[in-house]
């Protein structure tokens, strides 16, 4: 007999008879009267990420511009904010990515309860792009935002890719003595456009 | 209503003022008290260290001494608990029938008699210190570590305590470290829970540290009286038995 | 009684090697500036959970859930696990089962040598501590480098972690800055934080970079989809992940979840429970290798199946590892996560631990004074302090115990199962002073009296007052 069946015999003997499997009936209707936008930006910078609104992406463009010229390597993967890097691919190295100082990615929903904003692979165009780059830039548009993780479940298909994230603010670790210190091995900070 | 005495083994013998408040304080409250004398101990200084199964003549010997009152009840949230949780026997129905019937002094109080006022008068700072097994298993108070409600049966009935000054530690319901044969077995720890309890009341500059069960406060006690501390500490029946 | 004797008889419980908890921590207690700082910094993470769980108004009702979904699982864990596995395979995944910690390092070895692996990177993985994986490569010439900055600190230092969401909670800044200094050349006496994150940031990006496999732990496995779920804050596991050709994660059988929606439960729990984030910075769903990498999943068993066989400890199963035990843990902040000798400490590891080896742990389940904050912090439920009595029970059932302890159990028995003895015993003199280990007002005998004063032995019991009063 192999481990598998020693371990599936062995549980099949010691588990105890069927309990039932509970519905999840999460009420939010406590919190109807909150405003998602308000509580989403508000619980990101808790955390220490940024968020701008924006009813325009024209900013974001000259930004883009202007940090190019003063020699940054950047990475765009929205083709609506001008040319898009296409060196990034799945397989691209992390010793070619290591060097990328900002890097501009979209997002699919944030959720207000924890700031965290979903990013599916398509996305992200190499798993590494969001943890490798020194600043991460999300474009979220501001009607994606959902108030909870069960909603955020019901919106995104985590297993439609091979890889999904959801992200909230950038690295930490409070290792050394709780002190929370920004920046530990991921982005060193995370800036959110919520785009109406 | 009849009520039976339950008093602690290490009560009867090293605080029998608490038993005789306890006792007088009841009486005082309309209850007809009675104490048999055969009673021994709940049997917790055994089970808590593993020997539950030695614990089997102890309970035949509560059963019987508490089997025909009305209600038995205790200045021990700790051996309430014990009995609610573990008291068994050939005969359930007597068993279960004192578990049911079992109460804390404070909650009976509140509970059962339902009192509003008390005649009490006790003009000092008192800091409350929260027993683990009467808050978390009698459910004396609600926990710091839960969404729910705040309430506390021991602060009720301390609040109507005439001159009183009700103080909290600033960890309100940490526990002191006795933890039955805890205490000698993890001295170092235990100690130093009990020493971080006293530290806090002593922020709050309390006069008398009271609380609902003796075990905590002859803990706590004797770390005061090493210290040479000038604060006392008193069971809540003591204070609630002035007048 | 000379007092060598007389400790062996009570105070120190069977153990195997090293010293029993509670003889660590009175070591541990010698520096009572340090015990205090050690157990403020551990308040604080409490405090911040509490914070954390009070801004969800259905905050209980969640834990509820948590705790019954977990139990509906372990019912049903052996077709959950299969499920897991083919979703796993259809999606590229290879599964490999190990039955104990010893064929879970086996199959990492096997990995790594038949792939010719020379560069090894690991994000937390309580498993991987639980499995002594790191001593095992390093014993075959392969060295792992922790990437969690709590674990590569004590990693340098050749320690095992003292906490399991924070490593090295037991070192002070100054600890770190000569560590990294000796370690990877810092300022010598630069104990700022910020700058000595900093280094191990440059350090590990290069060695992220140049890892050919990286392990990581799993948080939660999805049996409908085949697909795993993996949360840090600093990012280390998707480095290592994103960055090797090859990707192992190890999990315990109980780290399944059966659907996709059950992580909304699970996601709200963790992290706020663990140290009051709303989520960890970063919780990565993976479902297939990117392409040209490996992905292995290795599920293992180290003794879980038996403990599910014990219908008064199976709950313990449901643990997710949050961690808020220890931090509301009165005795652990107190005494230090390396008094517990094993790789889990804490309230949830003297419950776990017992079952993989009772006689080395059976000191653990009476390092608490089961004052039951545990089983309150618990966002699954699990009754802790309920499962340490328990385990009392059993150790003394199975004879880890000591005889002067069950002599001593015994006669205080005996005394108070028979009232006629107890009232002659209270009249000879407090007979509680002689069964008790509280016998000698002596520092040294007497662990009662070494920090406290005896109770004061009053004129009479109540019993003989109520006799001349009342009766």
């Amino acid at each position: 007999m192999n481990s598998r069946e020693k371990i599936l015999g062995a549980i099949s003997i010691n588990k105890p008879s069927l309990i039932e499997l509970p519905v999840i009936d999460i009420k939010s209707t406590s919190s109807l009267s909150v405003d998602w936008v308000d509580e989403f930006i508000k619980t990101l910078e808790s955390i220490g990420g940024k968020v701008v609104q924006l009813s325009s992406i024209d900013l974001i463009k000259l930004e883009i511009q202007e940090a190019k010229l003063r020699g940054e390597y950047i990475v765009n993967t929205l083709p609506v904010l001008g040319e898009v890097n296409n060196e990034i691919n799945p397989t691209m190295e992390a010793s070619l990515l290591e060097s990328i100082d900002r890097a501009y990615i979209e997002g699919s929903i944030g959720v207000a309860e924890n700031g965290s904003v979903w990013l599916y692979e398509n996305q992200i165009k190499n798993r590494l792009l969001p943890f490798i780059c020194q600043h991460l830039v999300i474009c979220l548009n501001i009607n994606k935002i959902v108030p909870n993780m069960h909603e955020a479940y019901q919106q995104v298909d985590v297993a439609k890719e091979g890889y999904g994230v959801f992200l909230a603010g950038p690295s930490k670790t409070a290792d050394i003595e709780q002190s929370l210190v920004i920046g530990a091995h991921g982005a060193r900070s995370l800036l959110v456009y919520l785009i109406s | 209503m009849k009520v039976g005495l339950f008093i602690p083994c290490y009560v009867d013998q090293f605080y029998p003022k608490v038993a005789v408040a306890t006792l007088e304080l009841l009486e005082k409250l309309g209850c007809e008290v009675v104490f048999p004398l055969n009673q021994t101990c709940c049997g917790q200084p055994m089970a808590n260290s593993g020997f539950a199964s030695l614990s089997e003549g102890c309970d035949k010997n509560f059963i019987a001494n508490f089997g025909e009152v009305d209600y038995v009840v205790s200045p021990s949230g700790s051996c309430v608990l014990h009995v609610k949780e573990h008291l068994h026997d050939q005969n359930e129905t007597k068993a279960s029938y004192i578990r049911r019937n079992i109460y804390e002094l404070t909650e009976f109080i509140v509970d059962v008699l339902k009192v509003e006022n008390m005649v009490a008068n006790f003009p000092h700072k008192v800091g409350m210190h929260i027993s683990c097994h009467g808050q978390r298993g009698l459910n004396l108070s609600s926990m710091s570590e839960l969404s729910a409600p705040s309430f506390s049966k021991p602060a009720y009935l301390l609040n109507m305590v005439k001159g009183l000054q009700l103080s909290l530690p600033k960890r309100v319901d940490e526990c002191c470290g006795f933890g039955g044969t805890f205490c000698v077995f993890e001295e170092a720890v235990s100690v130093k829970m009990g020493k971080d309890r006293i530290t806090e009341h002593a922020i709050n500059e309390v006069e008398y540290i009271t609380g609902v069960d003796v075990s905590c406060l002859m803990h706590l006690e004797g770390i005061l009286k090493r210290q040479g501390s000038s604060v006392k500490t008193i069971h809540i029946a003591e204070i609630l038995n002035t007048h | 009684m000379n007092p060598k004797n007389f400790n062996r008889l009570f105070f120190v419980p069977i153990q195997g090697a090293g010293l029993s908890h509670s003889a660590a921590a009175e070591i541990f207690n010698k520096d009572e500036e340090r015990t205090d700082w050690h157990d403020e910094t551990l308040w604080f993470v409490r405090e911040k959970r509490d914070k954390a769980v009070k801004q969800i108004s259905e905050w209980e009702q969640l834990r509820t859930l948590g705790s019954d979904i977990k139990d509906h699982t372990l019912s049903n864990l052996d077709i959950y696990l299969a499920e897991f596995e083919k979703n796993a395979q259809a999606n590229g995944i290879k599964i490999h089962w190990a039955i104990d910690a010893e064929e879970h390092n086996e199959i990492i070895l096997g990995i790594i040598r038949e792939q010719k692996v020379q560069q090894v990177v690991k994000s937390k993985s309580m498993l991987t501590e639980e499995c002594h994986l790191n001593d095992y490569l390093a014993q075959r010439g392969i060295d792992v480098i922790d990437t969690d900055l709590g674990e590569r600190i004590v990693q340098f230092r050749n320690e095992p972690p003292s906490h399991i969401v924070l490593p090295a909670i037991h070192l002070k800044k100054q600890d770190v800055s000569e560590t990294f200094h000796e370690h990877l050349g810092t300022e010598k006496g630069n104990n700022d934080p910020q700058y000595l994150t900093e280094a191990a940031r440059q350090h590990l990006r290069d060695k992220f970079i140049k890892s050919q496999l990286a392990i990581t732990g799993v948080n939660f496995a999805i049996a409908s989809t085949g697909g795993f779920v993996v949360c840090t804050n600093e990012g280390n596991a998707d480095m290592g992940a994103h960055a090797a050709k090859i990707h192992v994660a190890s999990m315990g059988i109980e780290k399944i979840i059966p659907k996709v929606e059950h992580l909304g439960v699970f996601l709200r729990l963790l992290a706020r429970s663990a140290t009051g984030q709303p989520i960890t910075t970063y919780s990565s769903h993976f479902h297939q290798p990117r392409v040209g990498q490996q992905m292995h999943i290795i599920i293992v068993d180290n003794g879980r199946t038996k403990q599910l066989g014990r219908p008064d400890f199976r709950s313990s199963l449901k643990c997710i590892r949050c961690a808020a035990c220890f931090n509301t843990c009165p005795v652990y902040r107190r005494s230090g996560g390396h008094s517990y000798h094993t790789a889990v400490a804490g309230p949830i590891g003297s419950i776990l631990n017992p079952n993989l080896d009772m006689k080395a742990n059976a000191d653990l389940p009476f390092a608490s004074t089961l004052c039951g904050s545990c089983s309150n912090v618990c966002p699954v439920k699990i009754d802790i302090h309920v499962q340490l009595y328990k385990w009392r029970q059993v150790l003394v059932a199975e004879g880890f115990t000591t005889g002067g302890k069950k002599v001593a159990m015994k006669g205080m028995a005996f005394v108070l199962s028979h009232p006629s003895i107890y009232r002659i015993s209270g009249k000879i003199g407090r007979w509680i002073m002689r069964v008790f280990p509280f016998i000698f007002n002596n520092k040294s005998f007497n662990p009662w009296y070494k920090q406290r004063e005896m109770p004061e032995a009053p004129e009479q019991s109540f019993r003989d007052w109520y006799k001349k009063n009342k009766k």
